[in-house]
């Protein structure tokens, strides 16, 4: 049962695999004491180290490897030793002319990460690697191509990357997008990068062929470069797809190449040819040594791992049948420890969830404790407060008033549900009151109904200052015209 | 005196072909005449007759030592450490603007 | 006077060190001009530096145990605002913002640089002939190479022009010019002294080293240089050696093997000329005679040694100079495109020796030849480490001849490579396998021109190399060595 991609034609397969670059937040760069942050002078945060110069040498930081490391077990991989390699080719912004990566010997390798629907995408590998300096052209629209000429800042030189290489098992656009978000969700749970696809703290390349839909190839596909939001992504991906489509079905096929995603213009553009399409004759780094994490290591990595969003959904997905949207929301504003807390404290864990994705949508909810949710709760399901009631008292437990004690906060409104008789002589006078909107309500349309149950809800809510239960108005105004 | 391990004076072997010193050239970002392509084919390929002895070596169960230090997990705190004044760095650019390497245009993406 | 009674004299107030700099800079000028020993003389600094020796002796403070001796430094190693240029047009005038760790360890000892030291380019070399800036001559016989790719360092100790000096070696490139200028000269064990500073040639093979016309010199000047350094990640883990301690021991008890294969033994290497092996078995003979067991034993795969090396040092070579592109430092020759200022700078500023290598490493590391050529060198440096392994089981050091000639004519060996190359072909066996390895004089060859032997030991046996050193240099025939 595999999810097939609505952009493309029932024939067609969509096969994406993602390379991710994360940056990790480690305070110094990977192979010198340089900070690693970014700075608006270039620069200015270099060494003979990161800048290459003749005689200097590259020492390994520790966090790196530990961030590495724990990126990998997050990721369910195996940890490997590894040897670190040189990956060599000429650019400028790459101070040795070579990159310090690691090759046929990665940290990490065989994960997978879940999505949020259950889709499991394969990890093949995640490696330490240096990152380049940035360049910038200058003169001619400053695109590459018209430049007069260039400039190189090498503040960003040797900053550590982890690059994340899944296998190509990902089948729409939306599997595409949502491996990046739950892997940025991830990344900040475990600690080891911001992962911001705009500041370029995350970045997505994506490797894009078809197939013939149930067939097992892998034909030809396109690296995607320059993608800079996970909105482009999908942009990007989709319209790359139909573009090896229209070739196949033109009887052509697509080039392997890299290819430069244009956002403005919609499209992908071929990278210019590269003859010597690399030979990076990539050895082993002979200026570091190999790294051989212990079992202690890797242990103590697994025993620190925070609880990660697959296993916080699941948690409350085995507690409460609510539809996965509203879990999903919970988890991803942090506001599932809440939801556990009053779940543990009694209350009815759908109605917890519910109320929480409908009413909570706030920046600041500190105030709001489990016990107080779950109190909120009970006070609403034994019929204490209407549910708009309710959805007020949390707004106000939340902006802290009356040390976010539900009950005292109802009791400064005076609020105690409505008797149902009281109500039902309400609706009874207002009847009397207004035949002509009854006759509407009783015989009219669908959209007449609408209406006039919005007339005289919104005629009961005026009278009793918003305290009726609008279900129970509802109600009565369904049993009334029926009756 | 007889130099006997070594191969004869400018013989021509097949070791390496001249195209493929070409495009070691291009890969090493240097540029030959034609005379030199006609000697470094010659001279490359008496260096490489040479290794044949190890090209020819059967060494199936051999490990390879990239190093001959056994040492591993060779790592620094996450410290930070003085950066190099720019000026100092940049007073030896060849071209420099704006704090940043000044070079010409770079054609052709990066890899 | 020795550099140690020199530092003596200097430390007791009895000389001063600006005198003692003061006649040496007199040498230079009246001699180098000829013999081309060096780069740059650093005249002024060297002055300044003496005046500070003497004030510090003057003020009671201990000014180190090389106080005021004069010290050459090969041009490969980084020196903060003193050209250092590899004996290269890609990196003339260049002036590092940084010290090599050596060269602050040699000033922290109190000796004085007296300027850098000509060298082949880029340290590719035997005989300094592939130098930018002209050879140097041998200052035995001027019409002479001093040997390479030390040349240089080599020369002005010789001469007098400094009482020791550094150099680097990766196949012999201390040891051979040692013995073709009748000095001692030290390769340590790899990883003994730090490498950061060091403008790379073949990152698991270089090694810095002392150069020297005694024994005990050379032990006070390696102790002052080795031990661990935090910035290179291939140092080893040790704090400096004790040396000068052992050198009175002697050698009863001692087992030395002749290292049949590279020692005129038969199937091992060709072209050792009869007056160089005559005079390593009068070392054997004279070691025996001083109380060792000297044996004969077999390392076979060290024929393979040169092959090996031809495709290693190259390989990492090729790598390492990458970074020489006209866009930090050094030369830049303009042109329209970055790529291809990279090029004609590259193409203007290397030598033909440097271009040979840079060549003969990328084709070794190339796609389809990696296995062949680069992968099987490094299979061939393993049955080579487990040769060496099973002989120090049996013996504790060996006996070689350190270069199969004495020095030959300026323009003998430059019209076909092959015929430099096999220089190296003693010394190469300990640069692929890490083991440290001095060369001492002893007796000259039938021209009259110094015969250096050498003495190879495991990993870390510098105390006992040392210890035979000592007794082979008292046992030596006298030489006409200037001193």
């Amino acid at each position: 049962m595999t999810a097939h991609e609505p952009s493309l034609p029932e024939e067609w397969e969509l096969v994406v695999g993602l390379e991710v670059h994360v940056e990790l937040a480690t305070k110094t760069k990977l192979f010198c004491g340089c900070e690693n942050k970014f700075s608006h002078i270039p620069n200015t945060l270099t060494c003979p180290t990161c800048v290459g110069l003749p005689g200097s040498l590259p020492v390994m930081n520790e966090k790196a490897v530990e961030f590495a490391m724990r990126l990998g077990r997050a990721l369910g991989c195996e940890i490997h030793p590894s040897v670190m390699a040189r990956k060599n080719y000429f650019y400028p912004d790459m101070a040795k002319d070579f990159q310090t990566t690691q090759y046929d010997q990665p940290t990490n390798a065989d994960g997978q990460l879940a999505l949020a629907d259950g889709t499991v995408v394969g990890i093949e590998r995640a490696h330490i690697e240096e990152d380049a300096g940035k360049t910038t052209h200058v003169g001619g629209g400053g695109r590459i191509n018209d430049a007069t000429y260039s400039l190189v800042d090498y503040n960003r030189a040797g900053v550590p990357l982890v690059e994340i290489v899944s296998r190509p098992d990902i089948r729409t656009v939306e599997h595409a997008k949502a491996y990046v978000s739950e892997l940025r969700d991830i990344l900040l749970a475990i600690e080891v990068s911001d992962a911001k696809m705009e500041e370029g703290s995350m970045r997505v390349d994506a490797n894009v062929s078809v197939r013939p839909t149930g067939s097992d190839e892998l034909r030809t596909r396109c690296e995607l470069k320059n993608i800079n939001s996970v909105r482009s992504l999908g942009r990007a991906i989709e319209y790359e797809a139909r573009r090896h489509v229209d070739l196949y079905t033109n009887g052509e096929a697509p080039r392997q190449e890299t290819r430069h995603w244009d956002e403005e213009g919609g499209r992908s553009t071929a990278g210019r040819s590269k003859e010597d399409a690399d030979d990076y004759r990539y050895f082993q780094e002979p200026d570091l040594v190999p790294l051989s994490p212990t079992a202690a290591q890797i242990a103590e990595i697994d025993a620190s791992m925070p609880v990660l969003p697959a296993a916080r959904r699941a948690r409350l997905g085995e507690r409460s049948s609510v539809a996965d949207e509203v879990i999903v929301t919970v988890v991803e504003r942090g506001q599932d420890g809440l939801a556990l807390g009053a779940i543990e404290a009694g209350a009815d864990a759908d109605k917890v969830l519910t109320r929480i994705q409908n009413d909570l949508a706030v920046d600041d909810w500190s105030a709001v404790t489990g016990e107080s949710l779950a109190m909120l709760i009970q006070m609403e399901t034994g019929g204490e407060l209407t549910a708009t009631q309710a959805k007020q008292v949390l707004g106000e437990m939340a902006a802290g008033e009356h040390g976010g004690d539900p009950k005292a906060i109802a009791a400064a409104h005076g609020f105690e549900a409505m008797e149902s008789d009281e109500l039902e002589t309400l609706v009874d006078q207002l009847i009397v009151d207004h035949p002509d909107e009854w006759s509407r309500f009783v015989g009219g349309d669908d959209g007449d109904r609408k209406k006039m149950q919005g007339f005289f809800t919104g005629q009961i809510m005026k009278a009793t200052q918003g305290q009726a239960d609008g279900r129970a108005v509802a109600q009565l105004l369904g049993q009334k015209s029926a009756g | 005196m007889e130099w006997s391990g070594a191969v004869s004076l400018g013989a021509m072997t097949q070791r390496i072909t001249r195209d493929e010193v070409v495009h070691v050239a291009r890969l090493a970002r240097l540029s030959l005449s034609d005379a030199e392509i006609d000697e470094f084919t010659g001279q490359l390929g008496d260096i490489l007759e040479h290794a044949a002895d190890i090209e020819a070596l059967d060494v199936g169960d051999v490990e390879p030592t990239s190093h001959p230090l056994p040492m591993v997990n060779v790592l620094r705190p996450d410290e930070l450490r003085p950066a190099l004044d720019r000026d100092l760095l940049l007073s030896q650019a060849p071209a420099a603007e704006d704090g940043q390497f000044r070079v010409p245009p770079i054609l052709g993406e990066e890899p | 006077m020795s550099a140690l009674d020199l530092a003596s004299a200097v430390r007791s107030g009895e000389r001063s060190a600006v005198d003692v700099i003061d006649e040496h800079l007199a040498r230079i000028d009246a001699r180098d001009g000829e013999i081309n020993a060096f780069n740059l003389v650093t005249a002024d600094a060297a002055r300044e530096a003496a005046a500070a020796v003497d004030a510090a002796v003057a003020a009671g403070k201990d000014p180190g145990p090389l106080a005021g001796v004069p010290i050459a430094i090969k041009d490969n190693m980084c020196t903060t605002g003193v050209a250092t240029t590899c004996s290269s047009k890609i990196l003339e005038g260049w002036e590092p913002p940084y010290d090599a760790t050596v060269v602050q360890r040699v000033a922290t000892a109190g000796a004085v640089m007296v300027g850098k030291t000509n060298l082949d380019e880029f340290a590719m070399g035997s005989s300094t002939e592939n130098s930018a800036f002209g050879p140097t001559k041998n200052p035995l016989d001027t019409t002479r190479v001093p040997g390479g790719s030390s040349g240089g360092s080599a020369a002005a100790v010789a001469a007098d022009f400094a009482s020791l000096s550094l150099g680097s070696d990766t196949g012999g490139s201390i040891r051979q010019p040692a013995a073709f200028c009748g000095l001692v000269g030290m390769k340590p064990t790899y990883g003994a002294v730090s490498r950061y500073g060091l403008i790379a040639f073949g990152s698991s093979l270089d090694q810095i080293g002392p150069f020297s016309k005694t024994v005990a010199e050379s032990a006070a000047l390696l102790e002052a240089i080795g031990g661990h350094d935090p910035l290179d990640s291939t140092s080893i883990d040790q704090p400096a050696f004790d040396l000068t301690s052992v050198l009175d021991r002697g050698v009863e008890g001692m087992r030395i093997g002749i290292l049949r294969e590279l020692s005129g033994g038969e199937g091992g290497v060709e072209g050792l000329s009869a007056d160089v092996i005559a005079r390593t078995n009068e070392a054997a003979a004279a070691l025996e005679k001083a109380g060792a067991t000297v044996v004969e034993v077999s390392v076979p795969s060290a024929t393979l040694g040169l092959s090996a090396y031809y495709l290693v040092a190259p390989a990492e070579a090729s790598s390492n100079l990458s970074r020489f592109d006209g866009v930090r430092y050094g030369l830049r020759v303009d042109a329209p495109t970055t790529g291809e200022m990279m090029t004609a700078t590259r193409t203007a500023g290397f030598g033909p020796e440097v271009k040979r290598r840079i060549m003969l490493g990328t084709y070794a590391l190339s796609a389809g030849y990696y296995d062949a050529f680069y992968g099987k060198a490094l299979k061939v440096r393993t049955m080579m480490l487990q040769e060496f392994a099973s002989v120090y089981a049996d013996v504790d050091l060996l006996l070689t001849p350190t270069a199969p000639t004495t020095a030959f004519p300026l323009g003998d060996r430059t019209a076909d490579p092959m015929t430099m190359y096999v220089n190296d072909v003693c010394t190469i066996p300990s640069n692929l396998v890490g083991h440290p390895a001095i060369s001492v004089p002893f007796g000259v060859g039938d021209d009259g021109l110094p015969v250096g032997v050498q003495l190879l030991g495991p990993a870390l046996s510098e105390p006992t190399i040392y210890q035979a050193a000592a007794a082979l240099e008292a046992a030596a025939p006298g030489q006409g060595s200037l001193s």
